[in-house]
Formats: structure tokens, C-alpha cells, sequence
């Protein structure tokens, strides 16, 4: 009884000279090698070339900057009491005079930490943010880390680098009603 | 004998029927039955005499004025200055017309109020924010500029931040109840009005550190707590100390072992219970200075509780309370003796030889 059409007849026939040597099989074998030298690479070469991870993968956590390169983050902690693995935590200050260009608020998080390694990357505090000063980057994973002293994040590895701003655009994402003058993406 | 003991009257808010003496406001014959049906209150304080009837946040519906005039009140009436009557039907919560009156009220008061929750150091106790978290749209209509102030020191300990100001007038009643003459008030009128002291006069009473606890909104600021911490971090403590000048039952708020803030005890309703003096506010802020009672009760609602844990409260196990809750007995009389595991006879057994 046949149960597939793909069984295969096998016959016991003898082997001519040539399938002895292996001729033909040698043959087919460096055909498919062959072959792979013209096809797509199955894998990439990470460091230079990453994987695009989609538009809302969430990575790498950045302090955002405003358009006129001030911090916005105004230590309000709400990022801090939405996060369930109480990752972070911060210390405010009142912006001094002459400070305008450097805080958007009168109010700035002198120190903003984040532990790593409680870290679950949910992105609650992303979502929490009244400011729109703290993203998950799509694109950026954040680095192994090979020592206890590296798993605190400070300032100086949040905040956005002024040559290296981050932008995401989200069309699903609505502006929340305290900050109505902006949108989501800046450019 | 009998006749000396006031008449209690009767009065129904929301469906629930309560007994009151005759002569008490709606608000409190409602904050008697309990939270649930208690209006909101933005300027009325129990504790200050003459307080009340600005905000109109307590507006409620009269839907049958006494046993004897059964006509409903025209219009929504204030409910912290309007006096019960027998027999009187109040409708709170349950009133479409008086959800939607308090809706409009919060836009008003937040017309002029920043949107400065990140900033403001009140957030998370703000009287305004659960206001309009409770009561108001969720998004503004408003799109004109707000009216601002700049930011004035009423003595060395207290910033008023009149941007923020409801003119609920509480500061302006404290005042008036702690000193005999008149140092703090309103000045201007409409949308100009502004909380002041007169000519720029410092309030150096020693009670004066108490506007900041009435203060519904961020307006009035303690300055030594300016920027410090979000409540919500700082764990409150009730503690007291032998204080010449006060009762000095106090909340100390504690970040880690250090005190940051010292407030008065407030009751449910979000109002002082006893006064504390400056001394006791500002200036004693270790813990050697305290003796310290326990932790304070905070409502389980409100972002106070966010983050902290207590070793010594056992939560009822969620499973075991639905399954008791869900537990139904069943008459089963059906004979189970066969149903157990029944015990072989040893033949049944292969022997072990």
C-alpha cells in the first residue's frame, strides 16, 4: 500500500565504473558548494552590519534632548515609580541663572541612574514620562557588561550626545495632554 | 432633660440615610456616612473658620429640600455652606447633572493652573490633582495663555508660587486665625487677584509654616523641602516631641534615615488635625529631635504607597479568598466508600517467593 507519492524505488542494480569512483556524487556535491558561493548570506557580520530589530524594539535607554539642545528630563520621578523593577533613580536640582540653555525646567535631575541589571526593559518609563524625555532606543542594544561597577548607567551615558540624536517616529504614539506643542518624532 | 438634647434630623445623600444635628453642612453629613458619598472639597477646611463656598467643587443637587417642602433647590447648591434640613435628599455622585457641573468646575480652576505636576513639589498630595484626576476631562481645551506671576518669598521658610494659586482663600483664613492682625490676604481683583502680604511684609508668626499644609494646590511651598524629594519616595512617620509653642504631633517624612520634610498629621479628608508650630517644622528636622510612634496610614489609592513594603502585613492570599468567596456547598449524598482507594486482598498479591 502506498501512503505517499513521495517513496522512492530503490533497485539493487549494479554501479557502473564512474559511480564507483564517485564521479557523479563528487560532481553534485561541489555543484551545491558552488551554488552557495552565489547565494544570500544566511548570516551577518555583526559589529558592521545589525539587524534592523523593528520600530519598537526597546534597547539601550537615552535622555532626550529638546530641539534647542536642552535636557528635558525634569527629575519629576515618575519614570521611577512606573518602573517595576525599580531600576532607577535620581536626585533633583533647581536650575540656577544663567543654567537656561542647559535645562528646559526650572527643576533638572542632577543625577539620573539607571541599574542595569534590574533593568526588564518594558518600557514603562517611557510610557510614564510626562516630558517626553526618556526612550528605549530601537537601535541600540545595551553593551554586555563584564563588571559590577559598569551596570549603573549615569548621566553621562544617558543623555543624548548632541551629534548623535536619537529619532523614532511612531505614528501610533499620541502626545500626552502636558506637552501639547510637541510630537513624538524630532528631526 | 430631653428637651435640651437637640433634634436629630434626617437627611439622604446618594441613597444612604444618616442623622445629623441640626445645623451641619451637607459636606459633613455626607463625610459622616463616609468617603464614598463625600463630595470633593477644594476650599473649605474644616478647621478654619469661614472657609468654604469659593471652589465650588462640593456642588451638589438638592433633590427634595425638607420632609415638610419636598420641592427640589433650583440650582446645584455648595454643599460645605448649605445647612441640612430634615428630611433632606441629596444627590451626589448619582446625579448625571452634578458629575458633569464638576467637570466644568475643574476646567475652570485649572483655566490659570500650570500644568507643572513634573515641577511642582505637591504633586501626589495635591487636593487639585485628585480633583481633576476624579472629576475632570482628561484633556484640556484651554489654548491661550495662562496667567503668570513671578515666584515671591513670604519669610525664609515659605515660597508662594502665586502661577499655581486657586484662590481658595485657606492661607488667607490661617492668617487670620493665627495672628489678630491682618498681614496676608488677597489683593487685586478677577483674574488680577493675588495672594499677598501686605506691602511685602513677611509673615514671622510662629505658626505661619501652616499655609503650606492648607494649600490645596503647589502655591504655597515649604522652602527647605523645594526640589528635596517626590512624596511619593519619602516614607512618612507620625512622631511627637515636647514642643513649648505646639502640640507637636507631627509627620516626618523620611528619604533613607534622613528627614526631609515635617508636615502636621492630616486626617481622611486631607485636613490638619492640630496645627504645629515653625519650630517644630523647619528646624528640628533629625530624628534624635522625635520620638517616633510608627508609620503613618496612607490610603491604599494614593502614589504615597508606591514602593514601599512592610514585612510585618500579611496580605490575605488572593486564591484562598476567591475560593472562599466562590465556596458553594453541595448536598452530595451519594455513596462514596467505593470511591476511595480500596484496600486489595492479599491474594491479589503475586508472592514475593
Amino acid at each position: 500500500m502506498q501512503l505517499t507519492n513521495r517513496s522512492k524505488q530503490v533497485s539493487n542494480k549494479e554501479m557502473t565504473l564512474a559511480e564507483k569512483m564517485y564521479l557523479p556524487a563528487i560532481t553534485k556535491g561541489l555543484g551545491i558548494t558552488l551554488k552557495h558561493f552565489f547565494l544570500k548570506k544566511a548570516t551577518k557580520p555583526y559589529p558592521d552590519v545589525k539587524t534592523y530589530l523593528g520600530p519598537v524594539f526597546r534597547g539601550h535607554h537615552v535622555l532626550k534632548r529638546d530641539e534647542q539642545g536642552r535636557e528635558r528630563c525634569t527629575a519629576c520621578g515618575l519614570c521611577a515609580v512606573a518602573c517595576p523593577a525599580e531600576a532607577i533613580s535620581m536626585v533633583a536640582a533647581e536650575r540656577t541663572k544663567g543654567q537656561e540653555t542647559l535645562y528646559r525646567e526650572e527643576k533638572y535631575a542632577a543625577v539620573y541612574e539607571i541599574n542595569m541589571l534590574r533593568c526588564i526593559f518594558c518600557g514603562l518609563c517611557e510610557e510614564a514620562c510626562p516630558k517626553q524625555a526618556i526612550y528605549l532606543r530601537h537601535d541600540r542594544f545595551v553593551p554586555v557588561f563584564s563588571d559590577r561597577d559598569e551596570v549603573i548607567y549615569g548621566k553621562d551615558k544617558l543623555v543624548e550626545k548632541s551629534d548623535d540624536r536619537y529619532v523614532r517616529t511612531n505614528p501610533n504614539v499620541q502626545v500626552t495632554p502636558t506637552e501639547p506643542s510637541l510630537s513624538r518624532s524630532v528631526s | 432633660m430631653e428637651d435640651n438634647k437637640p433634634q436629630l434630623v434626617k437627611v439622604t445623600v446618594d441613597g444612604i440615610e444618616v442623622e445629623v444635628e441640626p445645623g451641619t453642612t451637607i459636606l459633613q453629613a455626607a463625610r459622616k456616612i463616609g468617603p464614598e458619598v463625600a463630595p470633593p472639597a477644594m476650599c473649605y477646611y474644616q478647621p478654619l473658620k469661614g472657609s468654604g463656598g469659593k471652589c465650588r467643587a462640593c456642588l451638589v443637587k438638592v433633590a427634595a429640600g425638607s420632609a415638610k417642602d419636598p420641592r427640589p433647590m433650583p440650582k446645584l447648591v455648595a454643599s460645605c455652606i448649605t445647612p441640612v434640613q430634615d428630611g433632606m435628599v441629596v444627590e451626589n455622585t448619582t446625579s448625571p447633572q452634578v458629575l458633569e457641573a464638576r467637570k466644568g468646575v475643574v476646567e475652570f480652576l485649572l483655566i490659570n493652573h500650570p500644568l507643572d505636576c513634573p515641577v511642582c513639589d505637591q504633586a501626589g498630595e495635591c487636593d487639585l490633582q485628585n480633583f481633576a484626576f476624579e472629576h475632570g476631562a482628561a484633556k484640556t481645551r484651554y489654548e491661550e495663555e495662562r496667567r503668570t506671576f513671578d515666584k515671591h518669598d513670604l519669610g525664609p521658610y515659605i515660597q508662594l508660587h502665586m502661577t499655581r494659586c486657586i484662590l481658595c482663600y485657606r492661607c488667607v483664613f490661617t492668617a487670620d486665625q493665627i495672628t489678630n492682625k491682618r498681614v496676608h490676604g488677597v489683593m487685586n481683583r478677577g483674574d488680577h487677584a493675588e495672594i499677598s502680604t501686605y506691602i511685602e511684609k513677611a509673615i514671622d508668626n510662629d505658626f505661619s509654616g501652616n499655609v503650606i499644609d492648607v494649600c490645596p494646590v503647589g502655591a504655597l511651598t515649604d522652602k527647605t523641602y523645594r526640589f528635596k524629594n517626590r512624596v511619593w519616595f519619602s516614607r512618612p512617620v507620625d512622631a511627637h516631641r515636647d514642643c513649648p509653642t505646639c502640640s507637636g504631633k507631627v509627620t516626618l517624612w523620611y528619604r533613607g534615615e534622613e528627614v526631609i520634610r515635617v508636615t502636621a498629621r492630616k486626617n481622611e479628608w486631607n485636613e490638619v488635625n492640630e496645627f504645629i508650630c515653625n519650630t517644630c517644622r523647619f528646624e528640628t528636622k533629625k530624628t534624635s529631635d522625635w520620638v517616633i510612634e510608627g508609620p503613618t496610614k496612607i490610603a491604599r489609592s494614593s502614589v504615597i504607597t508606591a514602593n514601599k513594603y512592610r514585612a510585618d502585613t500579611i496580605k490575605p492570599d488572593f486564591v484562598s479568598r476567591l475560593a472562599a468567596a466562590n465556596y458553594k456547598p453541595i448536598d452530595d449524598t451519594r455513596d462514596t466508600s467505593q470511591l476511595s482507594i480500596q484496600q486489595l486482598p492479599p491474594e491479589r498479591f503475586a508472592s514475593s517467593n
